[in-house]
């Protein structure tokens, strides 16, 4: 079966080609257009991509990033299962990989021009083979899903998008409850995601999310407009 | 009222509270400066006009705490619900389900009538009391449909389960009202990912699959035909005007209809929800 890392490594001709057409929406990282006033050459597309100008399209491409990763994520799990994985198991994970990946590609329809390039994922942090690992990564994953929409609901100018992240951040939420249980019963409202005070999940900002995503990257997303560059 | 609970709450979804409320925001985080300006009797007063004027740029102030007393609403109907069952103890809830389950959902639900009514207060607006509340869905005869489910650890999780796959749905219904609210809107979505994963669990104990399966024709996935209504609309595969079946899947391209609804949950407007819980769970004189 392809992997989607070998579907990525495939695509890489076509991202670095797509590479100045894309320049024009989203502006790209500072090194990058240095490198390229330099010396006229299109630099391979591991050293990032900006989000652009703050407006819906910057956020929605937020959103077309993190579902890449995700997507790419369960691609491999689903290819590469971990050692005594259950029928069931299978069965759900499958089901993830296949939520993911109509949510990236999704993303990419609506966003049609204004897509930022497909990502390349590095993933050489995690061993497949290993349950726990696998599913501490794909907790990870959820989890700063689930903060990453809810933290940047109120950045969302159109009701239509905000509505649209809506639908998809309690699909991701059903996500990370169930990996949760996966790992622990009864563990799908922790104190690790929810504020017990109050019992609110916890949202965060694009930054922080951005630079947990990044380790998982190779090409590396920042956020200039939103205070954020990948280091 | 304790303002400092509020304005902690309220810093928890907005780093920024003390920003907004005043430039020098040591005068607010010392209630003994501010106090000592401020007359104690008139704190309440004096602390909802601060946050109408902190917020008022947001979203109308009347649609704001519109939205937050419904959602209120909503909680009061299951933590009632939950504290009901809880209440039952083993003879309801086997102990395994309630260490691993209940406890949390409870907590959890009781958490968010005691944050609602503490938002809606410090926005100067007024908490609905709690609605009288049928939980066999009999409009307060107790002989509804569900009149087992303090009885009938099945029927408990079936309501449990509407209620939450519901809930959802009822909060995602209102985000277009809290546009652009940073405060208000980062809460409920907050509250709104936590219902969802309390019907992604509940889901999980009744065996189904932790997200909504819909067919071409039916949203409802739970095999009880009493809550068609409550699901109808996830059936729905178009979004952004996109017909989401027609994109590319891991292994074809195209995408099951099984996949489509299940990735993408679905909203309910306030007028669905309350056409569906009014004159049944929610008393109706």
């Amino acid at each position: 079966m392809k992997t989607e890392q070998q579907e990525s490594v495939l695509d890489a001709n076509m991202a670095r080609r797509s590479f100045l057409r894309y320049a024009g929406v989203a502006s790209v990282g500072l090194l990058t257009t240095a490198a390229c006033h330099k010396d006229h050459k299109i630099t391979p597309s591991s050293t990032g991509v900006d989000l652009g100008a703050k407006n819906d399209f910057a956020i929605l491409n937020y959103a077309y990033a993190l579902e890449q990763l995700e997507a790419a994520f369960y691609l491999q799990v689903a290819a590469t299962p971990f050692s005594g994985i259950t029928s069931a198991e299978t069965k759900l994970l499958t089901d993830i990989r296949d939520h993911e990946v109509l949510h990236r590609e999704f993303f990419k329809a609506a966003l049609g021009a204004k897509a930022i390039p497909d990502l390349t994922p590095d993933f050489s942090s995690i061993d497949f083979s290993n349950r726990a690992k696998v599913l501490a990564a794909a907790k990870a994953f959820e989890d700063t899903g689930v903060t990453a929409y809810d933290g940047v609901g109120y950045l969302i100018e159109s009701a239509d998008y905000l509505l649209i992240a809506g639908k998809i951040v309690s699909v991701e939420a059903r996500h990370a409850a169930l990996i949760s249980n996966m790992i622990t019963p009864g563990s799908f409202a922790g104190p690790d995601v929810i504020d017990t005070t109050n019992s609110l999940n916890k949202s965060a900002t694009i930054g922080e999310v951005l630079k947990i995503a990044n380790g998982f990257l190779k090409t590396k997303v920042s956020a200039v407009n939103y205070g954020y560059i990948a280091s | 009222m304790n303002l400092f609970n509020i304005i902690e709450e309220i810093e928890n979804v907005d780093p920024e509270v003390y920003g907004r409320l005043s430039p020098r925001r040591d005068v607010i985080k010392n209630i003994t400066s501010f106090g000592s300006k401020v007359a104690v009797a008139a704190l309440p007063f004096a602390v909802g006009t601060m946050f109408k004027k902190a917020y008022a740029a947001d979203a109308a102030a009347s649609t704001v705490i519109g939205v937050l007393n419904y959602a209120l609403t909503l909680e009061y109907l299951e933590s009632t619900f939950y504290n009901a069952g809880k209440d039952k103890g083993i003879a309801l809830i086997p102990a395994s389900a309630a260490t691993n389950y209940f406890n949390q959902v409870t907590t959890d639900e009781n958490n968010h009538v005691t944050f609602l009514t503490s938002v809606i207060k410090s926005l100067g607006g007024t908490p609905v009391s709690k609605p009288e509340i049928d939980l066999t869905a009999g409009n307060g005869s107790g002989d509804g449909p569900f009149k087992d489910v303090l009885t009938n650890y099945s029927t408990f999780l079936a309501v449990a389960q509407a209620f939450e796959d519901t809930g959802v749905r009822a909060y995602k219904g209102q985000a277009g009202f809290l546009l652009k609210n940073q405060v208000v809107l980062t809460a409920a979505l907050s509250i709104h990912a936590v219902e969802a994963r309390h019907a992604s669990a509940i889901r999980q104990i009744r065996a189904q699959t932790p997200w909504i399966t819909s067919t071409t024709s039916l949203g409802n996935d739970t095999g009880i035909a009493l809550l068609n209504g409550n699901y109808d609309g996830e059936q729905n595969v178009t979004q952004g005007g996109v017909n989401v079946t027609s994109l590319k899947s891991a292994t074809s391209s195209t995408t099951s209809v099984a996949v489509a609804t299940a990735a993408f949950d679905e909203a309910l407007s306030s007028e669905q929800v309350l056409a569906l819980l009014s004159g049944s769970f929610l008393v109706k004189h």
